[in-house]
């Protein structure tokens, strides 16, 4: 019998984000999966065109919500190369205290809405009751609960006090006991093991070749973190990338459970360690020449090619997405499995529609 | 299942997690990022604003003595506050509240002749 083609998504009731993937099915078994992209598309890196270098902060910040904040250091940390600019050491520290945010918030969004894939919606409940205090942290410090728009060339917009410095950390310990809680039921439930362990395993190899990053790669056994180029001030704090080795959607809920742990120690690393001083630096000039720009997101790792012609506005800005890099890895962990388990194994990659079709 | 049975049973006994909006909002945070007011005594009607807005949703017309704003296209990012010279745009802590009707926030500012100048030398 000749396979039967369904189209999977870009509307499908598991789906948090407008993926789109034709499935060849035989008797419930998948054989073939061929995404499709451009439902989404906005144009947002056409709109450099029409927006100047400074404005595009703001543009490139709504590329994704979720990593909002990391989309525009990238950008910025991309034109403060080629304009020779320094951010002063107490911004880098704070860029990393709303990078964490963001990956802690991302994570636990990540976490809860796979609960909602398994059909476990007392754990997406709960996971997400816990993400509202880091919304909530983000919304104090920065303004916003999800589009921070913190980051400037040249430094950050807004400032800690210790008031707020103290208060994240005791808000922190809340999250930690929120995440602690529910990490029996994440790593040991029987339904969780069931419905992730040997589902959509990728290998080392594989997941090489196909150009995966992030919690993908690091779960098939590959320490590739962008944070360890030290950029911000990673350079300066301690940690190292988490990595797990069966490559199947188990390893990636452990690897980004883990990595919660990870962030909470590096904001308050970063907050023990932040120096006195100036938030940012006065930038002149416009930027010329161009550059690849790179920084992990709670996805992966994110590209920006900036290329700047010493005008307003830039000649070109290119953004490789971390979803856009794992997605190839679904046409080889995807055929084979059953349909029920599509759902599962393609949130595994944690999806970013918007973000990949910018 | 077995390991959520005890978070279950205490959601079960504690206070609702959730609140019930219209009637009790949350409280909101100081430096929340939410309404634009502009503060017509002080502006000087420089455009500064307009240039800098990312989205474009302001527009200053020195001739007519107009400063026009459309709320709707707005991303209340905070960057024109930042811009104005003389502080006269601000943003309150509350979001924007719905409205059943769009309309643009239109302002009559009358410079007085020479301040401008003068601010601009200060
Ligand atoms: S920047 Fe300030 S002073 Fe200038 S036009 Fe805008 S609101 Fe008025
Ligand atoms: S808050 Fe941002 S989008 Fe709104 S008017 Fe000011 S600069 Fe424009």
């Amino acid at each position: 019998m000749a396979g039967t083609v369904i189209p999977f998504g870009p509307q499908h009731p598991v789906l948090p984000e407008p993926l789109h993937l034709n499935l060849k099915i035989e008797d419930e078994i998948v054989i073939s999966a061929t995404p499709a992209f451009g439902y989404v598309h906005r144009g947002l890196e056409k709109l450099a065109d029409i927006r100047d270098f400074r404005q595009m902060i703001q543009v490139v910040e709504r590329v994704c919500g979720i990593c909002s904040m990391i989309h525009a250091l990238t950008y910025c940390q991309g034109l403060e190369s080629l304009m020779g600019v320094e951010p002063p050491p107490r911004a880098r520290f704070l860029r990393v205290i709303w990078s964490e945010l963001h990956r802690l918030h991302s994570h636990l969004l990540w976490l809860g809405l796979f609960a909602d894939a398994m059909g476990f919606e007392s754990l997406f409940m709960q996971l997400w009751k816990v993400r509202e205090r880091i919304m909530d942290m983000n919304e104090a410090t920065a303004g916003n609960r999800v589009i921070l728009s913190v980051n400037v060339i040249g430094g950050v917009r807004r400032d800690l006090d210790p008031g707020q410095t103290g208060w994240i950390l005791s808000e922190l310990a809340e999250v930690e006991k929120g995440i602690k809680a529910m990490g029996r039921t994440i790593l040991h439930d029987y339904t969780v093991q069931k419905r992730t362990r040997g589902k959509g395993v990728l290998s080392r190899e594989q997941a090489l070749e196909l150009g995966c990053v992030g919690p993908m790669l690091r779960s098939c056994g590959v320490a590739q973190d962008m944070r360890l180029l030290g950029y911000a001030a990673y350079g300066e704090l301690d940690f190292a990338p988490v990595v797990e080795r069966d490559g199947d959607c188990y390893a990636r809920c452990r690897v980004r459970f883990a990595e919660l742990g990870q962030s909470i120690d590096l904001i308050r690393q970063s907050i023990g360690k932040l120096p006195a001083g100036d938030i940012s630096v006065p930038v002149k000039g416009r930027p010329e020449g161009e550059i690849v720009a790179r920084a992990e997101q709670p996805r992966g790792e994110c590209l920006y090619y900036i290329k700047a012609n010493g005008g307003k506005f830039l000649d070109r800005l290119r953004i490789r997405t971390p979803t856009f890099a794992n997605i190839p890895a679904l046409t080889v962990m995807l055929p084979g499995i059953e349909l029920a388990d599509v759902p599962v194994v393609l949130l595994s990659i944690d999806p970013c529609v918007s973000c990949t079709e910018r | 299942m077995v390991f959520m049975i005890p978070v279950v049973l205490k959601n079960l006994f504690s206070r609702c997690a959730t609140r019930p909006y219209p009637q009790s909002p949350r409280k909101l945070f100081a430096g929340s990022r939410g309404q634009l007011v502009n503060d017509a005594g002080k502006c000087i009607l420089c455009g500064t604003c307009a240039r800098t807005c990312p989205s474009q949703c302001l527009t200053v017309s020195r001739k007519e003595g107009l400063w026009q704003y459309e709320p709707f296209a707005c991303v209340f990012c905070g960057v024109c506050v930042e811009a104005c010279p003389t502080g006269s745009l601000s943003q309150l802590s509350q979001w924007r509240p719905a409205v059943r009707e769009r309309e643009s926030v239109v302002l009559k500012v009358e410079v007085k002749s020479g301040e401008e100048g003068k601010r601009h030398r200060a």
